[in-house]
């Protein structure tokens, strides 16, 4: 493992924010912490560079232990959330400050600088001004500065954050596609999970300094791991049920679910698609309150009788009017029993 | 941390211990009894109360004056704003014996006012007044004025769609938001008042003393030791009080404002009624602040053209041992290498404010660091002299006695700019060094130094300019061969005749055009993050 986090924790004054967190990140795997904010996820971060020291816990690079190991010395690149560019040096200076620090020569330094701005697209722009860039200019030079000295483990805070929508889009399938050529192995934070599932091969999701749930992005979004992660992941209709053989008794009624799902007193996910509308006699009876226009789809808020409202995903063509009364059933394969 | 505590130790505290100790100590016991005899003392009560009060009236004469244009230079753009802001702040680093001298020839014997109207202020309490409120009205300028400019005129916008009217808007939103900067100039000014002895000196003749003037009387004069030891703890304890006010203040107004870039908030003065304020705040600052020093420049001249600056350069062999223009080589000497001192102890101690981890020992240390601003320099200056006679510290017969008293005074100053500055450094601009494999030193020499350069530069500055114009300690400590300019200037005026007159209003002028030169420089460098002052 190139890195493994055994029981970290940190606390500011008596609360938790990594809390026992055991963590590992195998060479070349990109990995993204996901959670809301004050989940605990930067710390995360700052505690692996070294400027966070813990209060229990371990964290070992390569199998060595990093307690008593400065920041400096930890070989560990971290791209910092509003990218930190030294405001006083130009484009160049600020993505050679790490090869200088690491005593390269000038000529080296140089070539490097060409390579890497070429490498993240801003070919010649060494001589250029910090505050003359443009938002998605700055991720790129910070990006390139962390880069720089090669660090064995990349670390990106909110690495999108501040961007606008399309370049954030953008810039995620460039940055995918560039850490696969170049074989960085990076560990990266986010609270957007579109970023997440478009960047990681895995993704951890945090709450309150634990972690959640781990696995890929597919694992995640098909099986949440309880109804704090799928109520995270934008999921809505999430309710308890006492799941039996093949069904489950929920305030919506009874609702089919896959074979081979746990028993007992579970918590149900409906995804929106698994809502499907039918007409009114033939299914839960339900007013349509809300549509929201998504593009591909609309989403729709249905309030049954004495029950907790859905949200579903209809097509255009099909999606009801607000005060509509339509009949509601449920898709299996778009349920999910929890934990 | 260690050297500024050790610095301020040995050349403040024990200096200032051993001559309260001298004063008040016989045989070997504390005659604490002195206090109450001193106290009892007519003629003491009587300073204690004039100190008091010239101090309060001061205050509120400067705030009165002061608070339009505050407002003015904070939300009015008008052309010659740099040049006008510039102009405001230079008799706040001219040495006090120049604005003594300079009210002299405005309003004393045979000055201008006396010529042309027969009117002498010189003999009264106003003169004093107007010499204080010269000297701050760039202390509420600056540090009102700072501020207000940089409050968010949307707050006011924001109270007003809710339904408050122009006036409600300003006294609920603005107001508020400006009392703790009001409060703290004021004291400031209250501080520098209550401690005025240059301008005293000069301007108050036999009638009016102040506690610091007492305490050189009763020195230097009267050897009265005790007396002056009495007098020396009680200004202690009354800038102490003040000066933890002033500490508070300055917390509270750091606290919780939402500030915006000054440089959008100021427009063109609007309707008959701001022409006309701004028109008055001009005049103001003419007669007021221009006036005196057009005044100081013409008497240098006196009738003979550049006489009096020639007779300089001649050795009289009678006030001095040397010629008098040699004393502006002394006071650039002593000036630099208190310039020098200042800078390294202010600019560690302000390092060491900074630190994130900083406890409340070390943020006391920061209003500590403001008592040499308060306490008696005559003091400071004898301590030195008795004090530091000793093995290992024998520095009587050394010239840096002089900068290192100078240097005291210079040191709050430095702190005072450096802080805001060096705490507006991102820490995690620091930290991103940190990754890339810069050392902590490593560190702080990358990052932070490039950005607190100008700092440093304003910070040495403005240590330059108070080192140039301390009086009330290098009085006592300067050697006779080697006087500054300002013990020049005290020294001439303090003899009769036209030509010492004359040759002190062109030192004078000399020591002002030094201040004022090395002030517009700084100002060039000045953004608005740096300092108070």
């Amino acid at each position: 493992m190139l890195l493994s986090l055994r029981a970290a924790t940190v606390r500011f004054g008596g609360r938790a924010v990594l809390d026992a967190v055991d963590l590992d990140v195998a060479e070349q795997e990109i990995v993204c912490v996901l959670g809301p904010s004050g989940s605990g996820k930067s710390t995360l971060l700052r505690a692996v560079a070294g400027l966070q020291p813990l209060d229990a816990g371990r964290v070992l690079l390569d199998g060595h232990d990093q307690s008593g190991v400065p920041a400096h010395r930890r070989g560990v690149g971290l791209m910092f959330q509003d990218h930190q560019l030294f405001p006083q040096r130009d484009v160049g200076g600020n993505v050679a400050f790490g090869l200088r620090m690491h005593g390269a020569s000038r000529v080296r330094q140089a070539e490097r600088v060409g390579e890497l701005l070429d490498l993240v697209g801003l070919p010649g722009a060494s001589g250029r001004a910090v505050a003359a860039l443009s938002g998605g200019e700055q991720q790129r030079v910070a990006l390139a500065r962390a880069l720089a000295p090669r660090p064995r483990l990349l670390m990106l805070d909110e690495p999108l954050g501040q961007l606008d929508r399309s370049l954030r889009e953008r810039l995620v399938v460039e940055l995918r596609e560039l850490f696969g050529r170049l074989g960085t192995t990076v560990l990266a934070v986010t609270h957007d999970q579109g970023e997440a599932f478009a960047l990681a091969d895995r993704v951890v999701v945090m709450r309150d300094g634990r972690i959640a749930q781990s696995g890929t992005p597919l694992e995640v979004w098909q099986r949440p791991a309880d109804a704090f992660v799928a109520r995270f992941l934008g999921f809505e209709n999430v309710v308890e049920a006492a799941v039996g053989d093949g069904a489950a008794v929920t305030p919506w009624g009874k609702v089919p679910v896959p074979d081979g799902a746990p028993q007992g007193t579970r918590t149900l996910l409906v995804r929106p698609a698994g809502v499907r509308l039918v007409p009114v006699e033939e299914g839960l009876r339900c007013t349509a309150v809300a549509r929201t226009f998504r593009g591909t789809h609309v989403t729709v808020h249905l309030q049954p009788e004495d029950a907790p409202r859905l949200e579903a995903a209809c097509a255009l063509r099909a999606a009801p009017e607000v005060g509509d009364e339509v009949g509601v059933e449920f898709d299996e394969a778009e349920i999910a029993v929890l934990g | 941390m260690a050297v500024p505590v050790a610095f301020f130790a040995v050349f403040f505290a024990y200096p200032v211990t051993a001559i309260v100790a001298r004063g008040l100590k016989t045989d070997g016991t504390w005659q604490l009894g002195r206090i109450g005899d001193v106290l009892a003392q007519s003629d003491v009560r009587q300073v204690l109360w004039f100190t008091t009060w010239q101090a309060l009236v001061s205050t509120a004469l400067t705030l009165l004056i002061a608070l339009p244009g505050a407002y003015v230079f904070a939300r009015f753009d008008f052309a010659g704003k740099q040049v006008l802001r510039a102009v405001v702040t230079v008799p706040f680093v001219l040495p006090t014996v120049v604005v003594g001298t300079a009210f002299m020839a405005l309003v004393g014997r045979g000055g201008l006012l006396d010529e042309l109207w027969g009117v002498r202020l010189d003999t009264t309490v106003w003169a004093i007044l107007l010499a204080h409120v010269f000297f701050n009205y760039a202390v509420v300028v600056r540090t009102v004025g700072g501020l207000w400019a940089q409050l968010d005129p949307r707050q006011e916008e924001a109270a007003r769609m809710l339904g408050a009217s122009r006036f409600a808007a300003w006294r609920t939103v603005t107001l508020p938001a400006l009392a703790p900067a009001v409060a703290a100039a004021a004291l400031m000014v209250f501080l520098f008042t209550f401690t005025s002895f240059g301008v005293v000196q000069i301007l108050g003749g036999p009638t009016f003393s102040t506690l610091e003037v007492e305490i050189y009387r009763q020195t230097s004069e009267i050897f009265d030791l005790s007396t002056a030891a009495v007098l020396t703890m009680i200004q202690f304890v009354a800038v102490g009080s003040v000066l933890a006010l002033h500490a508070w203040t300055v917390r509270r107004r750091e606290t919780a404002l939402r500030l915006v870039d000054a440089s959008v908030t100021a427009r063109r003065p609007r309707g008959a009624g701001q022409w006309a304020l701004l028109g008055a705040v001009v005049a103001t600052v003419a007669v007021l602040l221009l006036l005196p020093l057009a005044v100081l420049v013409e008497r240098s001249f006196g009738a003979g053209g550049l006489g009096y600056y020639r007779t300089l350069t001649e050795d009289d062999g009678g006030v001095f041992l040397v010629a008098p223009i040699e004393a502006v080589g002394n006071s650039l000497q002593y000036a630099l290498a208190a310039t020098a001192i200042a800078v390294l102890i202010g600019g560690l101690a302000a390092v060491a404010l900074t630190r994130r981890d900083a406890g409340r020992l070390v943020r006391g240390f920061d209003a500590l660091l403001m008592l040499p601003l308060g306490v008696s320099a005559v003091t400071v200056g004898f301590g030195f002299l008795i004090a530091l006679d000793e093995p290992p510290l024998d520095l009587r017969a050394s010239w840096i006695l002089v900068p290192l008293a100078q240097a005291l005074v210079g040191v709050p100053f430095v702190v005072r700019t450096m802080l805001p500055v060096l705490r507006a450094v991102d820490v995690r601009l620091r930290e991103a060094a940190a990754v890339l494999g810069a050392s902590p030193w490593r560190a702080w020499r990358e990052v932070d130094l490039p950005m607190v350069r100008r700092a440093l530069l304003i910070a040495g500055g403005f240590a330059f300019a108070v080192s140039l114009g301390e009086f009330g300690a290098t009085v006592f400590i300067a050697r006779p061969e080697n006087p500054t300019l300002p013990v020049a200037v005290a020294r001439l005026l303090g003899r009769p005749g036209d030509l010492n007159y004359g040759q002190a209003m062109a030192l004078s002028t000399i020591l002002m055009i030094v201040c004022a030169v090395a002030l517009l420089v700084l100002e060039r460098l000045r953004t608005d993050r740096t300092g108070e002052f």
